[in-house]
């Protein structure tokens, strides 16, 4: 960059230079212009290419990409979330739809329940039913029988009181007609 | 008193320009000076928080790469309220220009280092360059239109060619105020810190010790002052850049 050798005539030229400006207010020497802008061109020139081509793009780049991780990051918790109310849904509904079965089985468990129930019971009463008729059938015929029975016994009672009464036997037509005639 | 009292006490001493390494750019004299060297350490600085810092490129930033965001989202945001998203193709200029500005700044509020900020050439070399570029890049942008710059709308024909002159004059002007603006804040800051300074030694050398402190508490003051000095102005320079620029882009009134 700079050509050492002309070190030798710089340092002959500049050092008296500068102690002939010593009186001169020291930021408006001129002596001290060219070399201060040349090295203000140079560091500031490198200085621009290294921010310019290195140092920003690297801060846009970490800057972009952290704002990435972040709304990366909030989306997947936003998503977890979502997840997680929508699994808290559906155990919801599951437990409901859990809740109505049992429910509902329950309910067709008391109905057949009841219907058996009931038709054990039709059955049961139509059997006592039927016994009790037949009961009473046998008592109906047993009172005929033994009514008949009756019949004849009366009649038999009545003749032999009358033949003991007139001394004489009876009518046995009459007296089985009075007979009927009383029972009736 | 002996050579080396005078200079501490002298504020002027401090701006003298000394050759470390004389150098020849092709007949011209280039000599490394010690003002080369604190703009070199300045860049090295810049280098150092915006490469260094950011070469691991954390998702969570060190203090160093934190450091840099901050610097580059704030000149960002400088650059995109002044001159829009048009402005931006200028925003690594606009960054290296205050960065630049900062370093040489606050590294100059060192004991024993200098201000490079404090050498009109510098300040002038810079705002130079930067009216320039808004020049060429307006011409360049618009043509003939970017003269318009210098013609208010609105205004009746008998008072066009003064507003013209004064808008003329006032642009002509702007390299000068935005570099002697720099120059003349760092320039006088440092002034009154080496006064403040001068008259600790000197209160102390005549036997008046007690009255030192007051001095000091004034150097004190005056370099937090100077600290701020030192940022606003580098922070107005870059502003007032993004504000040319947003001339070129967008000329006319």
């Amino acid at each position: 960059m700079a050509t050492q050798g002309a070190e030798g005539h710089a340092a002959g030229t500049e050092v008296p230079a500068g102690h002939a400006h010593e009186d001169v207010f020291p930021p408006f020497d001129s002596t001290y212009f060219a070399p201060q802008l040349i090295w203000l061109a140079l560091i500031f020139g490198a200085l621009y290419v290294l921010m310019s081509k290195i140092a920003l793009p690297r801060v846009a780049g970490i800057l972009t990409n952290r704002k990435q991780t972040i709304s990366d990051d909030l989306a997947a918790a936003n998503k977890a979330q979502q997840d997680a109310a929508a699994a808290a849904a559906a155990h919801e509904a599951t437990l409901a739809q859990a809740k109505a079965k049992a429910q509902a089985l329950g309910q067709q468990a008391h109905a057949e329940a009841t219907a058996a129930a009931d038709a054990s019971r039709g059955t049961l009463e139509a059997e006592l039913g039927a016994k009790l008729a037949e009961a009473e059938k046998k008592i109906g015929e047993t009172k005929a029988a033994a009514m008949a029975n009756v019949e004849g016994i009366a009649t038999e009672v009545a003749h032999a009181i009358l033949q003991h009464v007139t001394g004489k036997p009876a009518d046995a037509a009459a007296v089985a007609a009075a007979v009927a005639a009383t029972k009736a | 008193m002996s050579e080396a009292g005078a200079s501490a006490v002298d504020p002027i001493h401090q701006f003298h320009v000394k050759v470390l390494q004389p150098l020849d750019f092709f007949g011209v004299d280039g000599s490394f000076t010690n003002s080369a060297l604190f703009m070199l350490i300045a860049a090295a600085a810049v280098i150092i928080v915006m490469l260094i810092g950011t070469a691991s490129r954390k998702i969570v930033p060190s203090r160093l790469q934190a450091s840099a965001e901050l610097a580059y989202e704030f000149v960002a945001d400088m650059v995109r309220s002044t001159c829009g998203e048009a402005g931006m193709k200028f925003f690594p200029l606009v960054f290296t220009i205050f960065m630049f500005v900062l370093a040489c700044n606050l590294i100059g509020l060192w004991p024993y280092t200098y201000e490079v900020m404090a050498q009109i050439i510098i300040t002038a070399g810079m705002a130079f360059s930067i009216i320039l570029l808004t020049i060429v890049y307006g011409i360049y942008k618009h043509g003939f239109h970017w003269f318009g710059l210098f013609k208010p709308s609105g205004v009746s024909p008998v008072l066009l060619p003064f507003i013209i002159i004064i808008e003329i004059l006032s642009f002509i002007s702007r390299p000068v105020s935005l570099s002697v603006r720099l120059f003349a804040n760092m320039l006088a800051g440092h002034i009154m810190l080496v006064v403040f300074g001068g008259f600790c030694v000197m209160l102390l050398g005549a036997g008046y010790a007690y009255l030192a402190p007051l001095p000091l508490l004034g150097i004190t003051v005056l370099t937090a002052f100077e600290l701020l000095v030192s940022v606003l102005q580098a922070y107005v320079f870059a502003v007032l850049t993004c504000v040319y620029i947003n001339d070129a882009l967008h000329p006319g009134h």
